[in-house]
């Protein structure tokens, strides 16, 4: 790849805590590299940031692989940036050109307060596991593995709903902040396996109660969730967990 | 010399004489029994979710924002487990032999015939919590080969199989906090143990968010805090793996074992310049099926695809053609340095090797077009053919080196480097897992246990889960029945108080220091000097050098870091210093127990001790032992040996050829 350098304006939300009413504040930064992933450019930023005396820009990141789902920014209007199915840890400089300005903001949703400039509070996904996204088997009484077979292409669509980093894009990119995507890619995951049968009518009860409870919004369909998942989490789920839900309402009987 | 408590008798009996009598905790007991578990990575959160399972009441902490972002999430390419589903020979013996000979005969041989005894029961577990690992048609599980090893025992989810793991271990453990059998405590960081008449018995808690101190009892601490490889500050651990947790815990007693042994990881997407934060796995996986070379002319500048095959060198496949590119790391890693040092390196850096995949794309193409009954398929349909199955075992690999690198590997060769992986050495446990301070466990990549040396692939993921689903809810019982009628001790209790004051005033001297430089800029030149002198290879001098280097650092470190912000808010600024600050520390034991062992074994490279091959030259006579390190005072420690004992799988130079 050609390898070049660039200088680039930033525009990014600056917000001291849950309380504050938070702004933009701008910011040039020279000599950035192709090369460079779009965190590093933001720790070169904070690094100057730091050593001007000002207080550096605060937001999540862990793996910087693309797997944690911890980082969360929004670019330019659009969850984790330009680059399709990609978190934003995993966009890279060579995105950009010399001279563009780029906004970048929290995730913004009423389930996901501003703990502190681009960082945000995700532990209601926490919560939703909580309320049902598991299989009840406690440790140490299993069947050997092999005792269940599982169509591969069942199981492989399994993995690939498994696959969801809970990262939290799919409600950042949504109008009405709706955490459809990530719940039905939950349900499905353990929908599909014969091991997760027993539990599927209280588990898509559940989960969506949950997550009626912590203010998100509804679906309408609009799909705007998968065009952002950086896993390609199929929007076909939210039907899925749809006819779940009802058949799960239909039939439940205690 | 300590004392490992490994029960006596026969090798293969020995776990299940123990389980049979260890003392156990009634239920109604374990209802009033607080444990604290920090670390939800696949040890914590196996632990936590088996603990409260139990009926144990449970605490977890970890700083990420949830459980399920632990760095486990990031392991790819899969876990081992004796089951012998290939039906090619594998068994509990061969796993057990394979993993003390991959850790170059440096672990103990009691703690590794348990993990392999206790592997089967993880595959089941995870099947049953709904782990989708890889099938065959049939609809049994698929298994693939990683290095050290000539079985296939490996399982795995795609290069995602870490993230599908602990997402099943997360899962228990959300299951078990809903149930009112865990309390979890996220963006919330240890800072000291509170240890009470010698015994642990709490800990000491920043809220990350509030930046409050907390205080926390329990009748015992597990630590599950993950390994140190940032220490390199570039390696492929997460960004904010630290040893904190460990290092303050050695600090209040617990021996620090084989700090030295590092596992640097030989396919990983090269340095590309000042900038990087961290480096890039690609899978070990990889290897099953990718061959490694270089030019075999020094300096050849000409792009892969124009370098004829018989000008290319795959010098893996020439130096150990009984393992070939499926050697084990640590001797995979020094064959690409000692290329790159000869000067046959790739890529404009000069410092990388090729991994290619061209050969296996056409291997598996011919297959593909032979199955579908494509007769004289042409070389186009055979590669569209071979890409796809590619695609099916790697893409997710394949995708991130394009994100990072913007090259196509399935085009051109992928160009690798070693890099910092993996830690073998921690807190010394004995074989209940408990380190030397009473009450106080290291599970995990934070203890030193099961991979002596060098720990083959696959095998990490393989321990997490054994110690917190298998192991420490037997364990930890033969220790908590004795405490039965201790009362949960009130966090007003004057250790509490002192172990936050300390805690406090750290915190507040740290701000206080207001200097000109960052704690990045003293993180990146202390990994700095431990990549150039306690990296690869180390002699006695570059040691010695370190360390006064290190100790340097320190006194530059406490008298000039700035640090913004304040402290009772969210501060990643704040929460790193605290851990570069325990990082220059540790490096400095590295150092010092690199120094003492004058041997070479796995993946510590004494320079000084290697064959006229350049192999790895291990000392029995005078190094068979575990190096456990007691801290004194500042830069002051004391050496306490473990003996090894090999009755079964008996020490002779490592092979792979
Ligand atoms: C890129 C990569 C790929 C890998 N692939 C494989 C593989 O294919 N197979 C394999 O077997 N192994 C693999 N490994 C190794 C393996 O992933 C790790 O060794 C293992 O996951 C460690 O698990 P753990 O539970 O011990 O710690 P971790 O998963 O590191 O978890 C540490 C936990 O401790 C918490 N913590 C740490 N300090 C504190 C503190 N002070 N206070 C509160 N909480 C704290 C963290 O929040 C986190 O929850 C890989 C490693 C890497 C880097
Ligand atoms: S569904 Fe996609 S966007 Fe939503 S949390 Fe999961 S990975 Fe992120
Ligand atoms: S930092 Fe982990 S997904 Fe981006």
């Amino acid at each position: 790849m050609e390898h070049y350098n660039m200088n680039l304006t930033l525009k990014v939300w600056r917000q001291k805590n849950k309380d504050d009413r938070g702004q933009f504040e701008t910011y040039q930064v020279k000599n950035v590299s192709s090369e460079m992933s779009f965190l590093e450019m933001f720790d070169i930023l904070n690094e100057e940031l730091i050593r001007e005396g000002k207080d550096p820009i605060t937001f999540d990141h862990d793996c910087r692989e693309g797997i944690c789902g911890a980082c969360s920014m929004y670019i330019d209007g659009r969850p984790h940036g330009p680059w399709h199915a990609n978190t934003t840890c995993q966009l890279h400089m060579r995105a950009y050109k010399d001279g563009d300005t780029i906004v970048v903001e929290p995730w913004r949703a009423k389930a996901f307060p501003v703990i502190k400039d681009l960082m945000v509070d995700r532990s209601a996904f926490d919560r939703i596991i909580q309320s049902g996204g598991y299989i009840s088997v406690n440790t140490g009484n299993p069947v050997d593995a092999n005792a269940i077979p599982i169509e591969k292409d069942k199981a492989d669509l399994a993995f690939a709903n498994a696959a969801c980093i809970g990262c939290g894009a799919c409600v950042a990119a949504c109008k009405n902040s709706s955490a459809m995507l990530f719940v039905s890619a939950k349900v499905s995951h353990l929908a599909l396996l014969p091991q997760g049968d027993p539990e599927r009518k209280d588990r898509a009860i559940n989960m969506i109660a949950q997550m009626d409870k912590e203010g998100f919004g509804g679906c309408t369909n609009t799909g705007a969730c998968e065009a952002v998942c950086p896993k390609e989490i199929s929007i076909s789920n939210i039907a899925r967990l749809n006819s779940e839900y009802l058949r799960a309402g239909l039939t439940i009987d205690k | 010399m300590l004392n490992s408590r490994i029960p006596a008798g026969p090798l293969e009996d020995k776990w299940t004489d123990y389980k049979g009598h260890c003392k156990l905790v009634n239920p109604a007991n374990k209802r009033s029994i607080e444990i604290i578990i920090i670390g939800t990575g696949l040890a914590g959160a196996s632990a936590a979710a088996a603990l409260g399972e139990l009926g144990y009441k449970v605490k977890t902490f970890c700083f990420q924002d949830s459980p399920r972002r632990a760095h486990s999430i990031a392991a790819q390419g899969g876990i081992n487990a004796a089951k012998n589903y290939q039906n090619d020979g594998d068994s509990v013996f061969r796993l057990f032999y394979d993993t003390i000979k991959g850790g170059d005969y440096r672990a103990r041989e009691g703690n590794v015939h348990r993990l392999a005894e206790v592997s089967a029961n993880i595959i089941d577990q995870c099947v049953a919590q709904g782990v989708p690992f890889a099938r065959e048609y049939g609809g049994l599980l698929s298994n693939r080969s990683f290095g050290g090893t000539q079985v296939q025992r490996t399982f795995y989810a795609a290069g995602q199989t870490g993230q599908q793991l602990l997402i099943g271990a997360y899962q228990a453990l959300e299951r078990q906090v809903a149930l009112g059998n865990v309390i979890q405590y996220s963006r919330h960081e240890m800072l000291d143990i509170v240890k009470i008449d010698g015994k642990a018995r709490g800990i000491i808690a920043r809220d990350l968010v509030t930046g409050q101190l907390e205080r926390h009892f329990g009748h015992a601490v597990l630590l599950c805090s993950g390994g140190y490889g940032n220490v390199f500050y570039l390696s492929t651990n997460a960004m904010g793996s630290n040893v904190t947790a460990a290092w303050k815990a050695h600090v209040k007693g617990a021996y620090f074992g084989n700090p030295c042994y590092t596992q640097i990881h030989p396919t990983c997407i090269p340095v590309s310049g000042d900038h990087q934060s961290k480096l890039t796995l690609m899978s070990e996986s990889l290897r099953n099926d990718g061959r490694i070379w270089v030019p075999k002319k020094q300096g050849d500048s000409r792009r892969p695809s124009e370098i004829p095959e018989d000008e290319r060198d795959y010098y893996l496949e020439r130096r150990y053609p009984a393992f070939g590119n499926l050697v084990p790391r640590d001797v995979a890693s020094r064959a690409a340095k000692e290329r790159c040092d000869a000067g046959y390196g790739v890529g404009t850096s000069k410092q990388a090797v090729y991994l290619d995949y061209a050969a296996a794309i056409e291997r598996y193409g011919k297959i593909e077009c032979r199955k579908l009954g494509i007769e004289n398929p042409s070389a186009d349909v055979v590669r569209k053919q071979g890409v796809a199955v590619v695609k099916e075992k790697y893409g997710n690999l394949f995708d991130m080196y394009e994100k990072i690198t913007g090259e196509n590997p399935y085009e051109v060769p992928m160009r690798i480097y070693p890099a910092v992986h993996y830690t073998m050495g921690g807190l010394w446990v004995d074989y209940e897992l408990m380190t030397t301070v009473p009450g106080l466990y290291a599970l995990g990549e934070a203890n030193f246990s099961d991979h002596g040396a060098n720990r083959l692939g696959a095998s990490a993921l393989m321990q997490g889960l054994a110690d917190g689903y298998f192991v420490i809810p037997y364990t930890i019982g033969n220790y908590l029945a004795d405490d039965i009628r201790t009362k949960p001790i009130p966090t007003t209790d004057p250790a509490f108080e002192a172990a936050e004051k300390e805690v406090r005033d750290r915190i507040e001297k740290l701000m206080n220091i207001k200097g000109k430089q960052t704690v990045e800029s003293f993180h990146k030149r202390l990994g700095k000097i431990m990549w150039d002198k306690c990296g690869m290879a180390r002699n006695e001098k570059g040691l010695q050098e370190a360390i006064v280097e290190i100790q340097q650092l320190k006194k530059e470190f406490w008298s000039d870091v700035r640090i913004p912000g304040g402290i009772n808010e969210m501060n990643p600024e704040l929460d790193k210093a605290n851990r570069v600050a325990d990082f220059i520390e540790l490096g400095e034991l590295m150092c010092k127990d690199a120094l003492n062992r004058r041997e070479s074994c796995g993946g510590h490279f004494r320079e000084e001790s290697q064959t006229e091959e350049g192999e790895a030259a291990r000392d029995d006579n005078n190094f068979q032992y575990v190096a456990a390190w007691e801290f004194k005072a500042d830069s002051q420690w004391e050496l306490h040996k473990e003996a090894l004992e090999f009755e079964v799988a008996k020490p002779s130079q490592r092979s792979y050829k």
